[in-house]
């Protein structure tokens, strides 16, 4: 199994973070929940839906922080019996990004996914572009837009 | 435990000359409980790492029928990994230099052990 990406600059920092922390499935997206690169998903339908809970995780905990007067909260775990889930936020030049990532407790730790993402927000901020002006976003493009990226992320 | 006894049992292990460090890490998650460091070594680093090696040891231990791993030493050019497990799946890692009484280290580390449990 390969990382796919939409945006390709992702690509080799995401797969040296998958190899070294072990995960299982890592999402790369915007905290809006688009998606930029995924690894070990097979169904669109699961990036998806990890997507849009991932961005919806990720915006409770930031205005939680902000009804506390605490600046955002840096990363949440949470672990089960047999697997652990991290989500994290990180700003690069391409804007501020959010990773998840499943890690089997078998095969990895939270120290690993911990220790090894910090390498992974270095990589990323290395390789990322500047931040260009923001694309209009048209009703009319929307849908072919994200079947493309659907299409990346699943080799379809 | 407090973790004031943590820190009274990590200082004995790092009064042994040629003991750059002492930790508690949680086996399981590779996460620093309790350290007491030189500055410059990279503790949750040391941690996660050490973690990682303690729970495919285990592994390989019990595959081969040896049972569980007591102590475990990895020695390197500019220094050394002393290890023992504790119980309730914590690790007391001793980081040394590579001319260490290791007899001396793995006695404290040991003692710290019982102390942990």
């Amino acid at each position: 199994m390969t990382v796919r990406a939409v945006e390709s600059w992702t690509l080799q920092p995401l797969t040296g973070y998958v190899h070294e922390a072990g995960a299982r499935l890592v999402l790369l997206m915007t905290p809006a929940g688009q998606v930029l690169a995924q690894f070990g998903f097979t169904r669109a339908v699961d990036v998806m839906a990890a997507a849009a809970l991932g961005a919806a995780i990720m915006a409770s905990t930031t205005e939680l922080a902000r009804q506390l007067g605490q600046p955002p909260f840096a990363a949440l775990n949470h672990q089960g019996q047999r697997h652990g889930i991290f989500l994290s936020g990180l700003t690069t030049g391409r804007g501020p990004l959010v990773v998840l990532a499943v890690y089997d407790l078998d095969v990895s730790s939270l120290g690993l996914v911990q220790l090894f993402f910090e390498q992974l927000v270095t990589d990323l901020r290395a390789a990322s572009p500047r931040e260009g002006v923001p694309k209009q976003v048209l009703a009319a493009d929307f849908e072919r837009e994200l079947n493309e990226s659907l299409s990346t992320l699943f080799g379809r | 435990m407090t973790a004031a006894s943590f820190g009274h049992a990590l200082d004995q292990i790092t009064r042994v000359p040629g003991v750059r460090g002492a930790m508690l890490v949680s086996a399981e998650d590779g996460l620093v409980v309790a350290e007491h460091l030189m500055e410059g070594i990279r503790g949750p680093a040391v941690a996660a790492l050490a973690g990682s090696l303690a729970t495919r040891l285990r592994r390989a231990m019990e595959a081969a029928g040896a049972g569980t791993g007591q102590f475990w030493q990895l020695l390197c050019e500019g220094g050394g990994l002393l290890v023992v497990p504790g119980a309730s799946g914590i690790l007391i890692v001793a980081i040394t230099a590579p001319d260490v009484n290791a007899g001396l280290v793995r006695l404290e580390l040991l003692r710290a052990a019982e102390a942990v449990a």
